[in-house]
């Protein structure tokens, strides 16, 4: 019984600490985490339409890469 | 502190000091590589406990009740609360990149130690200290840039020094960067045909993210590292196949106007075709290549071959002109102190951070982390035998193209080789010849194989790793051509756009063509001008490259410097006086020598004078074949002496603006800072 349940918190850890990876790797090229985004936009603008991962994707990735003032990539 | 932390940090610094005294000391036998690397992290790991923490709170006076930017103007998009571990990653990731790798292979040729103090010294009390400042008033406004926050802290005229300042660096780095590839490329069917792979790979997964399965990074990141690694073992085949070869065979000349021309279409495309595919590929090669040397030098442990100190210190080496001072300080810019950083630490990072304590862990901790980078390129350049490291940094107007000749000049310096070593040594990576492959990244490449091949595939695969390092440092090295020379055409359009404001508009397609086709022929001039320098453009133009970079870093202390006083801490102002202190004199010392310097090789003034004199003789001297060709050597040391003199005058004007700032600071009793967001704190 309580193996089980120490089985499943390691499992749990597991995952936690693999969603924090895959959530690193994607930050790494700017895609921030669309979950917090939806949650955030549920909590705090019910009423305004919510963008689809897709087009989180794409506002993102233009966002990243488009420069504009104090906008720019390094170099090294 | 515990009794029982107290032993632990002592225990630390004990490893710490042992390993350092191997690693300094040794003299005659050869040392370990993991004694540096042991010595290294010791040392990290005390600066960041007894000093970055220390900074934080005595110097920062953070507050951990105050909310962030990313609490109070949380957008879920580039305002987000987020993990200090993934935002770590995050941060890594942006300000790591070719100038770690390249600037300590360089170093090496006055042997290890030089530059591995340098690197751990400038990481601890300039490097990280730098980061961690900017991110640490970007946090407090609102995640402003450093060009923002210099105008409303410094000043208008301040602000705008700054900006011309980043641009001259975009155009010298661009065309340096460009440069290692070129040398990397050069004569190699092999190397060439998989960096020129890239394009299409890069363009397939643009489309897949953006048609087929839209936003899906992993799959098509998988998808392009399939494809990257067949073209890497078909580049075998193509290489030892002569009609084939012959394809992917050029000279360097040729293959400067090849990435010129590709640095204009590729910034002319949309961003999601070509630059961004391409950026996930080497973001994530990145991170897997760096964790893969450090196993690697953990699993094989290699001996240095190098000694600790040659005899190139005088300034008389052949892979970079220059004795230790100034030169050394600039040559090693990343992984020791990067102006760069500055601009990232200003960017998306102080938007995510969740607490303003965590600044030390990122902005410091990071910074560690590519100082240790650094390191294990100074060991990869290290382990290779002397004899090859001097033949392949050396240009052609030194050791000449025969191995024999190019032996025998090379064991008269007193690094003893063959002419079979040679060979030898090219035919183990696959390649015609090493020698004279300057730029650092070939040099890299062989130190990699030669670390990755003692734990993976051994001699076999060697020509493959060898390959592998060349595309890593190519495959990043386009994508800043790429994405800098977007860079210089934002600001070339905004300083012509003052003068014709319809220029500034950045969805007209003639602007676009024109901005990125004036930008390419800036970055493009200098490259075009190094490939053609008969000592090899990196001897020449390096240390300008590392002036220009270091200024920033400058520019970039002097700010922090300035709001530290604005800030009343004037008392601790020595931890920000220090590091820039000793950057400005750099900086300006060297931007003096790489002027009038009297010998030809550093002074570009000398130069200019060396080949006048000539002309007005009536001589011709190489690489000149036509009186032409001398003028127009001459109007190219004008132009770097001008250049040089440029950011020395940069690195003067802000220190005059900062001086009016501190004397302002000091006859105020208050804090004169533009923080935003003390008052939104309170009241909430």
């Amino acid at each position: 019984m309580s193996g089980m349940r120490i089985g499943r918190k390691v499992i749990e850890q597991a995952q936690f600490v693999c969603d924090r990876v895959a959530e690193t790797a994607r930050l790494m090229v700017g895609v921030p985490d669309y979950d917090a985004y939806v949650a955030h936009r549920k909590a705090l603008h019910p009423t305004l339409p919510v963008m689809t991962y897709e087009e989180f994707f794409r506002e993102r990735q233009d966002a990243r890469y488009t420069v504009s003032n104090g906008r720019m990539r390094g170099c090294c | 502190m515990t009794l029982q932390e107290k032993l632990t940090w002592g225990g630390v610094a004990l490893l710490g000091a042992v390993s350092f005294a191997i690693v300094a000391l040794a003299r005659g036998e050869s040392v370990n590589a993991a004694w540096l690397v042991v010595a290294s992290v010791c040392i990290y790991f005390i600066a960041y406990r007894f000093y970055a923490l220390f900074i934080a709170d005595k110097v920062f006076g953070v507050d951990v009740k105050r909310l962030t930017p990313a609490h109070r103007r949380n957008d879920g998009l580039d305002y987000v609360p987020t993990n200090r571990w993934v935002l770590f990653g995050h941060h890594f990731a942006a300000i790591a990149g070719a100038g770690p790798l390249v600037g300590p292979v360089l170093a090496a040729q006055m042997g290890y130690l030089p530059g591995t103090l340098w690197i751990l010294a400038g990481v601890v009390f300039a490097g990280a200290v730098q980061d961690m400042t900017v991110l640490f008033f970007s946090t407090r406004r609102d995640g402003k840039s450093l060009a923002d926050m210099i105008r409303s802290e410094m000043g208008p005229g301040a602000g705008a020094v700054a900006g011309l300042g980043v641009f001259l660096i975009c155009l010298i780095v661009l065309a340096v960067l460009a440069m290692v590839v070129v040398m990397a490329l050069q004569g190699s069917p092999w190397g060439t045909f998989t960096v020129a792979c890239t394009i299409p790979i890069a363009l397939i997964m643009g489309f897949y993210s953006r048609f087929i399965r839209p936003g899906r990074i992993g799959e098509m990141s998988l998808i392009g590292a399939v494809l990257l690694l067949i073209a890497l073992v078909y580049g075998r085949t193509v290489s030892e196949t002569p009609a084939l070869a012959a394809w992917f065979n050029y000279d360097a000349k040729t293959l400067a106007m090849m990435i010129i021309g590709y640095g204009f279409v590729a910034s002319v495309l949309p961003v999601w075709m070509l630059l961004a595919p391409r950026d996930y590929l080497s973001t994530f090669l990145k991170i897997g290549v760096i964790t893969l040397l450090a196993i690697g030098i953990i699993i094989v442990r290699p001996d240095l071959q190098m000694p600790a100190i040659t005899k190139f210190v005088d300034g008389t080496g052949p892979v970079w002109a220059g004795s230790v001072f100034p030169f050394l300080f600039i040559t090693i810019a990343c992984g020791a102190v990067s102006g760069w950083h500055a601009l990232i630490a200003s960017g998306t990072t102080p938007k995510m951070i969740e607490n303003e304590r965590q600044v030390a862990f990122i902005g410091y901790g990071a910074m560690l982390m590519e100082s240790f980078v650094a390191i294990m390129a100074m060991i990869a350049a290290t382990v290779i035998h002397p004899g090859v490291y001097f033949a392949m940094n050396s240009s052609p107007a030194l050791i000449g193209t025969d191995p024999v000749h190019a032996a025998e000049i090379i064991t008269n310096w007193g690094f003893v080789v063959t002419p079979e070593h040679l060979t030898q040594m090219a035919k183990d990576v696959g390649e015609l010849t090493i020698m004279s492959r300057t730029g650092g990244a070939p040099t890299l490449a062989v130190g990699m194989a030669s670390i990755l091949s003692g734990f993976l595939g051994g001699k076999a695969l060697a020509g493959i790793w060898y390959h592998f390092a060349i595309l890593f440092e190519a495959l990043f090295i386009l994508t800043t051509v790429d994405a800098g020379t977007r860079v210089c055409r934002f600001m070339i359009q905004d300083l012509i756009g003052n003068f014709v404001p319809a220029f500034r508009a950045t969805n007209s397609w003639i602007n676009t063509i024109i901005g990125s086709a004036l930008s390419c022929l800036c970055w493009g001039y200098f490259l075009y001008a190094g490939v053609v320098d008969p000592l090899g453009g990196i001897r020449t133009m390096w240390p300008l490259f590392g002036t220009a970079n270091q200024m920033l870093a400058a520019i970039a202390l002097i700010f922090c410097t300035v709001v530290v006083f604005k800030m009343k801490r004037e008392k601790t102002a020595i931890i920000m006086l220090f590091p820039t202190a000793w950057l400005v004199i750099c900086t300006v010392v060297a931007g003096l020598e790489k002027a009038f310097h009297p010998d030809p090789q550093i002074g570009f003034l000398a130069s200019a004078s060396k080949y006048g004199a000539a002309l007005a003789e009536g001589k011709l001297m190489a690489p000149a074949k036509s009186v032409g060709e001398m003028g127009r050597i001459i109007f190219n040391n004008y132009v770097n002496a001008t250049l040089s003199l440029a950011f020395t005058a940069i690195v003067l004007a802000t220190l005059v603006f900062a001086f009016i700032e501190i004397r302002k600071a000091l006859g105020n009793p208050k804090d004169t800072t533009r923080e935003i967001g003390a008052a939104l704190a309170a009241g909430e």
